[in-house]
């Protein structure tokens, strides 16, 4: 199969490849990169496993192609977990428990992140209504909402 | 020496990590996307398998032609089941004592038949997986419909065509229980109720699919697995003899494990074929399942139709009890735990909770054109509660008696331990007493009645329901083994002492993402006598670990917990023997505390742990002539005394329905769980939730859709439900603790108590709000179209 050439920023570094334009941006940063913090658990949009930072918006890597991110800019858990809010939230997941597996966790943190930046302090209801579109197959849920409440109430100017 | 239970005392453990809530050392790693699943381990030259599945519930192969498919370059080997015959002999998944249970033999891939929409019958293997499935629409398989038995009841119909000609007949196991007088039990009952309820199919959406990497090398015929799997070692055994090769050439590694829930606990063709696919190729060959195909192979399971009847006096006592089960397991018995367990255990666990005397089961197990269903977590266990607390919630309202009461009347009082029940089931310490009046204080139960009296009065209708359970935990060998299966009871943990001073520790317990190897570096941690940063656990690998049954029945605490307890003990014994040598002292005189030898009367250091670890490892020359160190210790634990640890508990849930659209909110769910020594109360808390949310899946959403030709409508994630954050409820746990006297820990199982009453809780809370209207659903999933039909809104 023909071979389109691309070039994006993965998690702060150019990066130029020729891929097959069937090639998903999930596969591509798993196979090509190495980043296999992103992981597929369904490969058609709905677990969000697979979620990552594409041009600044939280993304299914599976339901993107490579070819797509062409001249973007990719953010995985791999590059994300540089900035104080991400580590926040993963030492917040930690201390709670808000993980068993761990294979819907680097997504998880970065949608919950995604959710903290556009909404520093959003009620139970809203953390649960943000998440709900990354399934979580082993806790509860109910640590994972604790502990991105608990971060939520660390961020500068929460209530008191 | 063993210490027990009974002799220990603060001295023995001056800093204890059991019953401490720490967080999960190895967490960190995975919410870094650090995690190693099987997809992420490299192995050079993989190729890469994908399957052909029968698009039929019920087909006969005509004929394939794969020459088309094997010209596509990158393609490597395009196999049928007969290319695959001279590496893997066939297996049936029957266990000997499960008296008249038949299968018949299974292999990598179908031959001449195909049983079920999604069995593999061909395999390719190439250099990537798009050029694997670029091959599959390149091949061309001659299939022949035949006509599906579909149905669970169709297949056990007289006049049933046979599925397996051989068997004569679709009927897989049956068994019956018979115990008191159950028919004078109901002459003499006030009030019989008697319902249907049926239960979907639903499979375990382990998010990580399940996934092989094979890698035989041909130079040296070693085998190495990396597998997605609950029980490596049960695994090696199992491919050392079905690929004719000896077990120590057989290695099976589980790194991280993307959960598991019993899916990834049997024998799986499509993965027996990748292991053949590599002996024969010589190379490395990875399979990890997508989404799609895992839905139509993954095992499925609690596809149920239960009648039950149960009779009770005028006052609330139970008489008697009878209960008719039929289940559909597909087309095949699962190897090797069989797919007869779950019906056992329904049958089993039905009434546990309770005294009664007279109690009558059967149970059918049928053969039809479905995926084969075997055990998922908590086995059998929704169902026999749904029945169980479905019955007497019915009746407590027919007789209005509260549903707490009625309960606290029936159960097995909490001084009647141990007791053995009217089917033999021995119990050694149970709380039901305590965990009901925990959970109505806990629930604020009266105030729940004012509430739901209120919201009535406004139109609102809330429920209120409660289930009791039992539950299944840390089996000993009557369960399997001595059925005939590798599937080992006992499990063996090894502690080392580092040169460094730190203890590494190989458990034959698996970890998927539960905690196991947490609590074995606090229970390891505390025997020793080390600071818990000090304890690094290993476990996975079955040429490190000593041998072990692995991750099933929520044995990880009881029985590797147990395990890991006395070594750890072993090797504070041979410690001290050598700082006693060292220091020319008595050795009971000293003991190991924060990571010190101390002196035991005074508690004063005598020297660091890591200075005498130095010495032994690297200045022989500094003790007596002789003397042999014994710096690592291994201890083999088997629960003898009785078959299960059982643990118990009840759940509570408030529910509001929508009677207009028959939309169910779940308000608040409630557990108080009795799973005996807790060793870390943070995980088992949310080990609990985690149950309870797939046990509402279960209840509410989750259901593998076919239609009368045996397909799967549903096949994705798109089509089947499940739970989502938005609506699940928050979980309040509290907990009774009754130590288990069989080991010195105490600790019993808590893997399956969140599952086995959700469903029953949220079912009694559903018909609690529809009360009112004369309305009643025993069906599962409760989906908002069954409640508007129970309520007579639609037909």
């Amino acid at each position: 199969m023909s071979q389109t050439p691309i070039s994006l920023i993965v998690n702060g570094a150019r990066v130029s490849a020729l891929v097959e334009p069937r090639l998903t941006l999930a596969d591509f940063l798993r196979q090509n990169l190495d980043l296999t913090g992103v992981h597929l658990g369904c490969e058609h949009g709905v677990c969000g496993a697979c979620t990552m930072l594409l041009n600044g918006d939280i993304v299914r890597g599976c339901c993107v192609l490579a070819v797509q991110a062409h001249g973007g800019e990719v953010t995985t858990i791999e590059g994300a977990d540089g900035d104080a809010l991400t580590r926040a939230l993963q030492s917040a997941f930690h201390e709670r428990n808000a993980l068993q597996c761990g294979f819907c966790s680097p997504a998880m943190v970065l949608t919950a992140r995604a959710l903290l930046q556009e909404n520093p302090h959003p009620t139970r209801e809203e953390i649960r209504d943000h998440l709900s579109g990354n399934y979580c197959r082993c806790t509860g849920y109910q640590a994972i909402v604790d502990a991105v409440e608990t971060v939520s109430r660390q961020l500068e100017g929460a209530p008191a | 020496m063993s210490r027990d239970g009974a002799h220990l005392s603060s001295l023995d453990l001056p800093v204890s990590y059991i019953g401490r809530s720490v967080a999960r050392p190895n967490a960190l790693r995975l919410l870094a996307g650090r995690g190693t699943y099987v997809d992420d381990v490299k192995a050079s030259r993989v190729l890469h398998a994908a399957f052909v599945r029968n698009p039929y519930a019920h087909a006969k192969i005509v004929a394939i032609d794969v020459s088309r498919a094997q010209a596509i370059e990158g393609v490597v080997c395009v196999a049928t089941a007969e290319d695959l015959k001279p590496f893997c002999t066939p297996w049936v998944g029957v266990l000997s004592h499960f008296a008249g249970l038949r299968s018949q033999p299974q292999g990598p891939l179908a031959e001449g038949v195909s049983f079920w929409q999604g069995e593999p019958v061909v395999a390719v293997v190439a250099t990537s997986r798009h050029i694997a499935e670029d091959a599959l629409s390149e091949i061309d398989v001659t299939f022949e419909e035949l006509e599906p038995t579909v149905d669970m009841d169709a297949a056990l119909a007289p006049d049933a065509t046979p599925i397996h000609a051989a068997l004569g007949n679709n009927i897989a196991f049956e068994r019956r229980i018979d115990v008191g007088a159950v028919d004078a039990g109901f002459a003499d009952a006030a009030v019989v109720v008697e319902r249907d309820f049926s239960f979907a199919r639903h499979t375990g959406v382990s998010l990580e699919p399940r996934s092989i990497l094979a890698e035989f090398n041909p130079a040296d015929r070693q085998l190495v697995i990396h597998h997605s799997s609950q029980a490596p070692q049960m695994m090696a055994r199992i491919a050392a003899k079905h690929f004719g090769l000896p077990e120590h050439d057989v290695r099976v590694i589980c790194k991280d494990v993307g959960g598991s829930f019993g899916v990834k606990i049997h024998i799986y063709p499509d993965e027996m074929a990748a292991i053949a696919l590599s002996i024969k190729l010589g190379r490395a060959v990875k399979f990890v399942a997508d989404r799609l195909e895992s839905f139509v192979s993954d095992i499925h399971a609690r596809e149920h139709r239960v009648r039950g009847r149960l009779g009770l006096s005028k006052d609330g006592d139970i008489v008697a009890l009878e209960i008719d089960d039929r289940t559909g397991i597909g087309p095949y018995s699962m190897y090797p735990r069989t797919s007869a367990v779950e019906a056992n255990q329904v049958m089993n666990i039905t009434g546990g909770p309770y005294r009664i005397a007279n109690y009558r089961a059967r149970a059918r197990v049928a053969f039809q054109n479905k995926v084969p269903t075997s055990q998922y977590r908590a086995v059998g266990h929704p169902i026999a509660c749904a029945v169980t607390e479905g019955l007497i919630e019915a009746a407590g309202r027919k007789l209005g008696i509260d549903p707490f009461v009625l309960r606290a009347r029936n159960v097995i009082p909490d001084n009647a331990y141990p007791t053995v029940n009217a089917i033999g089931l021995k119990f050694e310490g149970l709380s039901h007493e305590t965990c009901l009046s925990k959970l109505k204080a806990l629930m604020n139960y009266d105030e729940l009645r004012r509430l739901q009296a209120r919201k009535r009065a406004e139109g609102v209708y809330l429920g209120v329901g409660i289930g009791v359970f039992i539950e299944i935990t840390s089996p000993g060998p009557e369960f399997y083994g001595v059925g005939g299966a590798p599937i080992s009871a006992q499990d063996g943990c090894s502690v080392r002492l580092d040169p460094g001073g730190n203890v590494v520790c190989h458990t034959g317990t698996t970890e998927q993402g539960q905690g196991t190897d947490t609590i074995i570096a606090q229970v390891v941690a505390s025997a020793v006598g080390v600071s818990l940063d000090r304890v690094r656990v290993v476990s996975g690998d079955t040429q490190a670990a000593p041998y072990g049954g692995g991750t099933w029945a929520s044995r990880g605490a009881g029985i590797g917990g147990e395990a890991a307890y006395q070594a750890g003990f072993k090797l504070k014994d041979g410690v001290l023997r050598l700082a006693g040598i060292f220091l020319q002292s008595d050795p009971d005189k000293l003991d190991i505390a924060d990571n010190s030898i101390i002196d035991r009367a005074s508690r004063e250091p005598r020297i660091p742990l890591s200075e005498l670890s130095r010495i032994a490892h690297f200045r022989q020359d500094e003790l007596p002539k002789g003397v042999s160190p014994d710096l690592v210790a291994t201890h083999h634990y088997t629960p003898r005394n009785y078959p299960f640890a059982f643990t118990n508990g009840v759940q509570g849930s408030l529910v509001e329905v929508d009677v207009e659209t028959g939309f169910v909110k779940l308000l608040k769910h409630w557990v108080v769980e009795d799973c005996g020594t807790p060793i870390n109360p943070l995980l088992i808390e949310e080990q609990v939730r985690g149950g309870v949310v797939q046990g509402l899946g279960g209840a509410l959403y989750e259901e593998c859709l076919y239609d009368e030709r045996g397909q799967l409508l549903n096949g994705s994630l798109a089509g089947y439900l499940l739970p989502m954050a938005g609506e699940m409820p928050d979980i309040e746990i509290d907990h009774a603790v009754t130590p288990t006297r069989e080991g010195a820990l105490g600790a019993k199982g808590a893997g399956e108590a969140g599952v086995a009453a959700a469903p029953a809780a949220v079912m009694n809370a559903i018909n609690d709000a529809l009360n009112p209207f004369g309305a009643e659903i025993t069906t599962m999933p409760m989906t908002p179209e069954r409640i508007l039909r129970a309520l007579g809104k639609i037909n």
